[in-house]
């Protein structure tokens, strides 16, 4: 049960940055590095290292001996030789061999991140779990991983915040529908409506034309009236939506109609003066969710209560796709 | 023409959803009857009425009603134009009786 609720609070924006914080702390080094960089041995010489720099333009490289990193070389390294115009020896000689600063493989990118941070530098090798060099990474790798991430999270948040019917699509059952309940107040004028308005956005968000959410939230008010004027203690609406059909119940526990055809009837209505003042008891709310709803069913029994349920027919054309 | 020019144009004074009146007027439907107005009033009308209990804005919204015109100075009390801030509807006054109020709208050429 809460997994569910988890999928449907995905939905909304609590979600999605929950999954960027697992994608965060989850996402290991070796996802985001470049694979077998350039590497040079120590006893090549700082020409050859000239050489592969420009070639490549690149600004640094690891220093390799058996596959085992001895030390990082860069650019300023390269500087310095040229000053002292030392290019024929060997890296050994300039490179940084001691205190270096590396990444683990397996490692989150935050980790890593993190250590960019500290230690102000622009690139880091990567050592595997032997200590074996399998790669470099940048403070831009990390980032361009993290945004790119990022992008496919919100398309896909989106994409099902927009459209829960791609969500639904995704849901193996014989039929799945989406159930929005309200609680309706007897001569609870002051919310009269509130329930409509709240199934015509909610519809409206999951794709139905105007048109469409119109006659639905037309009708489903006038059975929400209905409820407030009539009942001896409120009612309920539910509103069933499945992607073919919407369906609106609204019941309750008393009084019950005596004669359901009577009320059915243009122009009759029980309602009293009060309630006329009002504008309400036109005696025309069955009519109207008559001619907005495809389907109308009633049953009602004095003494016991009423039920009330009418099913809409979605047609192609009443359906928002992009 | 919008709610705002034809406010001006009229002279009518703007009661509650001052922000919410650039809406496009498409006609007008006149009527106190709720469930009237729910089957004959379009998306877009202007709806021309007596009624200023707190409904209204719930049936104008539901609607699309493009603005609420309340006729003969009838006095809208405040749980009702503190609804049609927070549903972003406007409420209007005409200061005529609806007769006269539908004549001037028919007038304008709405």
């Amino acid at each position: 049960m809460k997994r569910q609720f988890a999928l449907l609070g995905f939905m909304g924006q609590g979600g999605a940055l929950s999954k960027i914080h697992e994608l965060i702390r989850e996402m290991p080094v070796s996802r985001v590095m470049t694979v077998s960089p350039f590497t040079l041995p120590p006893d090549a010489t700082m020409m050859e290292l000239k050489g592969l720099l420009q070639t490549h333009r690149i600004s640094g490289v690891p220093v390799v001996r058996d596959n085992k990193l001895v030390g990082v070389i860069s650019i300023e390294d390269l500087i310095h030789a040229l000053e002292e115009q030392r290019l024929d020896e060997p890296l050994a000689e300039f490179m940084t061999s001691e205190g270096l600063i590396t990444a683990h493989a397996q490692e989150p990118v935050m980790e890593a991140l993190r250590r960019f941070e500290s230690t102000g530098i622009g690139r880091m090798p990567v050592l595997d779990a032997r200590d074996i060099l399998v790669g470099i990474v940048t403070r831009g790798d990390i980032t361009l991983a993290l945004l790119g991430a990022l992008q496919d999270l919100y398309s896909e948040a989106e994409a099902i915040g927009d459209r829960p019917q791609h969500f639904f699509a995704a849901l193996e059952s014989e039929n799945t529908s989406l159930q929005l309940r309200y609680h309706v107040e007897k001569d609870d004028f002051a919310h009269g409506g509130d329930a409509s308005a709240k199934i015509k956005r909610a519809l409206l968000r999951i794709g139905a034309s105007p048109q469409l959410a119109r006659r639905v939230s037309i009708a489903a008010y006038e059975a929400e009236i209905n409820l407030i004027i009539h009942t001896e203690a409120g009612g309920l609406i539910l509103a069933d939506v499945q992607p073919g059909e919407i369906t609106i119940v609204a019941q309750d526990a008393g009084p019950g109609i005596a004669d359901v055809d009577l009320a059915r009837r243009p122009g009759y209505s029980t309602a009293t003066p009060e309630i006329r003042e009002m504008g309400f008891g036109a005696g025309m709310g069955l009519t109207n969710m008559e001619r907005c709803a495809d389907e109308i069913n009633m049953w009602s029994a004095l003494g016991v209560g009423t039920r009330l349920q009418m099913r809409f027919k979605v047609s192609p054309e009443e359906v928002i796709t992009d | 023409m919008k709610v705002c020019d034809i406010v001006e144009r009229l002279g009518w004074q703007v009661l509650a959803g001052g922000s919410y009146t650039q809406n496009d007027v498409n006609g007008g439907y006149a009527a106190d009857l709720l469930s009237c107005v729910m089957a004959g009033a379009e998306t877009g009308d202007l709806w021309i009425t007596l009624q200023t209990h707190a409904n209204i804005v719930a049936v104008a919204s539901l609607l699309g009603i493009a603005a609420i015109v309340v006729a003969e100075n009838a006095t809208v009390p405040e749980p009702t134009l503190a609804k049609a801030e927070q549903q972003e509807i406007a409420i209007v006054s005409s200061g005529a009786p609806v007769y006269e109020t539908v004549a001037a709208l028919v007038a304008l050429g709405i």
